[in-house]
C-alpha cells in the first residue's frame, strides 16, 4: 500500500468522530520505484493532506519530507523528487493502520489493509 | 497501447476460483473490460495521468486495464479477500501497480478528491435488490471527474433517474449497449451460459 491510498483512508467505526489520519505500525516496507511525473504531483500537492503524508513517511523510516511546504517549493526537482518517493514508492508490505480514536487496529498483510469492520462497529 | 493488445493482456488474467453467489461475483471478461477503459481512456480522457479506483474489483481486471493505460494510481477495492488474493496476483504478472484495500464499500470513506475516475462492475443486484444502486452513490461520492459502470439494459431508466435525482450526478449517459456473457457458474443456472444485455454507462458528478 503507498502512502496515496494511506492519505486518503480513514477510521469508519460507528462513533468516531475524525478517524484521519490512521497510524501506522510497521513490520515490513518495501519500495517500488516508478517513473516520476510532475504535473502529477503538482496536482496531488494541491489535494493531499501534508502533515498526514510527512508523519506516515516518518513511521515507514523516510525522514526526508519537511513540515513546512508551499507551492513554490514544486519548481524544486529535489523536493519533487523526495515528495514522488514518499507518496508512490514506499509500500506498507506488512504491518497495521491504527484509529486515531480508539487504537482499533487495521492489520495489513501482503501490502493488502483489511478495513473490514465487525458487527459492533457499524 | 491498442485494443486488441489490451484485450489479449486481460484475457490472460485469472478469474474467481470459488465464486460467492451472495456477492455476484461475476468475472469482467477482457471484451467488456477492454473496452470500458478504452473508451473512458481515449474519448474523455479519464484514465492515462489520473487516480483511478475500481469498486468491487474482484480479481481486478478493470484496475488492471487502468494501470496497462496510464493511470497514475489504481486503488482495488473489495470486500472478499480471496479475490483480492488473485487480483494482486493477476497485477504482479502484467507487472502493474494495484493498491488493494480490503472494505465494505457501504463503511468506505474516501477522504477528500484525489480519486478522479471509478470504473466498477457492480453486483447487479440480482441477489440483493439495489446493491448496484448502493455502488453508484458510493462512485458518484468518491469522483471527482467521472464514473464508468455497467448495468443491465433493462433498468436504464431506473439508473438514470437514481444518479441524477439521488446521487447528485450532473450528467449520466449510456455509451453503448454490450453483451455480458455469464458462464454457467453456479448451481442454480440451468443454462450453459446466457449472455444478458449490458449498459456501460458515464456519470459526472455535478460540478466537475
Amino acid at each position: 500500500m503507498r502512502l496515496l491510498t494511506h492519505n486518503m483512508l480513514s477510521s469508519n467505526i460507528k462513533g468516531v468522530t475524525n478517524g484521519f489520519p490512521l497510524g501506522i505500525v510497521v513490520e515490513k516496507v518495501i519500495e517500488k520505484p516508478v517513473e516520476m511525473n510532475p504535473d502529477f504531483l503538482k496536482n496531488m500537492f494541491a489535494k493531499i493532506e501534508w502533515k498526514a503524508l510527512v508523519d506516515a513517511s516518518r513511521s515507514m523510516g523516510y525522514a526526508e519530507l519537511p513540515d513546512q511546504v508551499d507551492s513554490s517549493m514544486l519548481d524544486s526537482v529535489e523536493f519533487l523528487q523526495r515528495f514522488h518517493h514518499a507518496l508512490l514508492e514506499l509500500h506498507l508490505e506488512e504491518g497495521a493502520l491504527v484509529c486515531p480514536e480508539t487504537g482499533r487496529k487495521f492489520p495489513v498483510n501482503k501490502g493488502i489493509p483489511n478495513m473490514l469492520l465487525h458487527e459492533d462497529e457499524v | 497501447m491498442k485494443l486488441k493488445q489490451l484485450e489479449g493482456l486481460l484475457g490472460d488474467l485469472q478469474q474467481f476460483s470459488n465464486p460467492k453467489v451472495e456477492l455476484e461475483q461475476y468475472p469482467t471478461g477482457p471484451h467488456i473490460a477492454s473496452r470500458m477503459l478504452y473508451t473512458a481512456e481515449n474519448s474523455f480522457g479519464d484514465v492515462s495521468e489520473r487516480v483511478v479506483a475500481d469498486f468491487g474489483c474482484g480479481c481486478g481486471t478493470l484496475g488492471i486495464a487502468a494501470a496497462l493505460l496510464g493511470a497514475e494510481h489504481v486503488v482495488g477495492i473489495d470486500v472478499d479477500s480471496q479475490s483480492l488474493e488473485i487480483a494482486s496476483m493477476n497485477a504482479q504478472e502484467l507487472e502493474v501497480e494495484l493498491n488493494l484495500v480490503q472494505c465494505d464499500l457501504r463503511n468506505l470513506d474516501f477522504r477528500g478528491e484525489i480519486v478522479d475516475t471509478v470504473v466498477m462492475n457492480p453486483p447487479f443486484g440480482t441477489r440483493k435488490k439495489g446493491a448496484d444502486m448502493e455502488f453508484l452513490r458510493m462512485a458518484l461520492a468518491v469522483a471527482s471527474q467521472a464514473v464508468y459502470s455497467l448495468h443491465k439494459t433493462s433498468t436504464r431508466e431506473h439508473v438514470k433517474k437514481a444518479a441524477l435525482r439521488d446521487f447528485n450526478a450532473g450528467s449520466a449517459e449510456v455509451l453503448c449497449e454490450l453483451r455480458y456473457d455469464v458462464p454457467q457458474m453456479y448451481k442454480f443456472h440451468k443454462k450453459r451460459e446466457v449472455d444478458i444485455a449490458v449498459d456501460l454507462w458515464r456519470f459526472v458528478p455535478q460540478g466537475a
